[in-house]
């Protein structure tokens, strides 16, 4: 690989909007795995599936279709959890099932888009243009910003519902902050590293650094980290040895998740 | 001439029922500073249900509740409720949430509303877990220390915010006799020295019953509501023992 490759656009983009996904993905996660919301990305990334196959069939903007057919899904799910006091996965079940069918039956409609289709399916980190660029890093700020203002209001909150509920704190303006970055999150996660495995960037570098951090605050910059060295370190493996890169992400991250785990063992 | 009690809440026919199966029925009760009030039951009686609904976590079916002479859903001062809920020692064992981060949330959470400096917030940390006896514990995480001492960080955090009543629902299931006796030895102490109301939902009475000073047993019904002293001669204490039921004590 020659090094003027590792300098060229197309890898100078993949390497920034990676890394600002890897931090919104990294900050989240601790609180989707603690709040045993994790499989909510999975959800939502089917539901936004939808507004990528919407999107084509107009031939408009995908992720613009994406992000509001995910919001739309996120409300939904939690509606159905407070009102028709569905347990959460049951309500995620539903809504994903609903929108892989929404986008199965508009792909039907047209014929000639498979190839984009797949490519939010498995993701494709070299067709970065400069706008999703752009849109990662107002995405990165959105996160930090929203954790920063209510940091301790979340965690309170992911510690003790009950109590944080009784304490004054608004539960479910709360609920919907996380799930509203959620939202935004994996539609750009399934831009980066597809529909299939965003569920993976959401999980595992939070379930590796629950092993080894010592307070919240350490376990969010760990999870940030390990969330950053996977993005990184798998679009460089990609480019190097012409590997999927999505899936390469997802196996750094899994390595470093069982590092963590043998590191909490022999600790 | 004796000062009228200030009364802190205050409950008027309140009912309660989960899917038409009623939980509580038509309770008055009122509870006032000073207080230490031990709710007592069979299982199944609603005491859980009656302390939710004085939390503002359940919403009755029927009735008024009024907090500090103020209707439930007028009152957003609960910074002046401490609420220990049950079971809160099963911690889920991956948190990772340090002793200090968890007495501090509480603070942290009302930390506009009550105007509290980062420094204040430090001190009323450092000075709840003085009270609680886990100062040296602050830097550590909540899973590391024992059921009875992660009771006592939560008595902790709901100290630190100066609360005017404590709820505690059965504060000390699954913990060991002596920590329970260390924990309501706490309890009585800071009712007496801090003179701060205390309202416990037990099943086990008589661990608790050396402090307490009123008892409401309830039973669906509220059957009784008044002294301690005078609980144990009245009929309903007969009643309930005839009944099968038992004030179970755990100590050996």
């Amino acid at each position: 690989m020659s090094q003027s490759f590792f300098l060229s656009t197309f890898f100078l983009r993949a390497i920034l909007a990676g890394s600002f996904l890897a931090i919104s993905c990294g900050l989240l996660g601790v609180f989707l795995v603690l709040r045993k919301d994790a499989m909510i990305s999975h959800g939502l990334s089917h539901v936004a599936f939808a507004g990528v196959a919407l999107g084509l069939v107009l031939n408009l903007m995908p992720i613009f279709f994406s992000v509001i057919v995910a919001l739309g899904g996120s409300f939904l799910i939690l509606q159905l959890k407070d009102r028709a006091r569905l347990p959460g996965d049951v309500a995620i079940g539903i809504l994903s099932s609903a929108g892989m069918a929404l986008a199965v039956f508009l792909s039907a409609l047209r014929q000639d888009f498979g190839a984009e289709l797949m490519a939010y399916l498995f993701g494709d980190i070299l067709a970065i243009a400069p706008a999703e660029v752009g849109l990662s890093a107002a995405l990165v700020l959105l996160v930090v910003s929203a954790i920063a203002f209510y940091y301790h209001q979340l965690v309170f909150m992911t510690f003790d519902r009950e109590t944080a509920s009784v304490s004054g704190l608004k539960i479910k303006k709360l609920d919907r902050v996380l799930i509203i970055l959620t939202a935004v999150t994996i539609v750009l996660g399934i831009r980066i590293v597809g529909l299939l495995l965003v569920t993976g960037l959401t999980v595992i570098p939070a379930a590796s650094a629950l092993q080894l951090g010592r307070n919240f605050k350490s376990t969010l910059f760990l999870s940030t980290l390990l969330s950053l060295i996977s993005i990184g370190g798998g679009i460089v493996l990609a480019y190097a040895f012409n590997l999927p890169a999505s899936a390469a992400i997802i196996f750094i991250s899994l390595t470093l998740f069982l590092l963590c785990l043998f590191l909490k063992k022999i600790s | 001439m004796e000062n009228q009690p200030e009364e802190i809440v205050r409950l008027e026919q309140v009912t309660y029922s989960y899917n038409n199966i009623p939980a509580i029925k038509d309770i008055n009760l009122s509870i006032n500073r000073g207080d230490f009030l031990a709710i007592i039951g069979p299982n199944g009686s609603g005491k859980t249900t009656l302390l939710k609904i004085i939390v503002g976590l359940l919403k009755p079916n029927q009735g008024r509740v009024w907090l500090f002479g103020l209707p439930l859903d007028k009152f957003n001062q609960w910074f002046r409720l401490g609420y220990i809920q049950q079971k809160a020692t099963y911690f889920d064992p991956v948190f990772p949430i340090s002793v200090e981060e968890v007495v501090g949330s509480n603070l942290q959470a009302i930390r506009k509303e009550k105007a509290l400096t980062r420094s204040q917030i430090k001190d009323r940390v450092h000075e709840a877990l003085r009270i609680v006896s886990l100062e040296k514990e602050i830097k550590k995480l909540i899973k590391e220390l024992s059921g009875g001492q992660q009771q006592r960080v939560l008595i902790a955090r709901a100290l630190a915010t100066e609360p005017e009543i404590l709820l505690l629902d059965e504060p000390t299931e699954g913990v060991d006799a002596l920590t329970q006796e260390r924990f309501y030895d706490l309890l009585g102490q800071l009712n007496q020295e801090k003179n701060l109301t205390i309202v416990l939902v037990t099943h086990d009475y008589v661990i608790v019953n050396k402090h307490v000073k009123q008892v409401a047993c309830l039973n669906q019904k509220l059957i009784y509501h008044g002294k301690h002293s005078e609980f144990c001669q009245s009929t309903v204490v007969q009643e309930l023992l005839k009944g099968g039921h038992h004030f179970v004590s755990h100590r050996h």
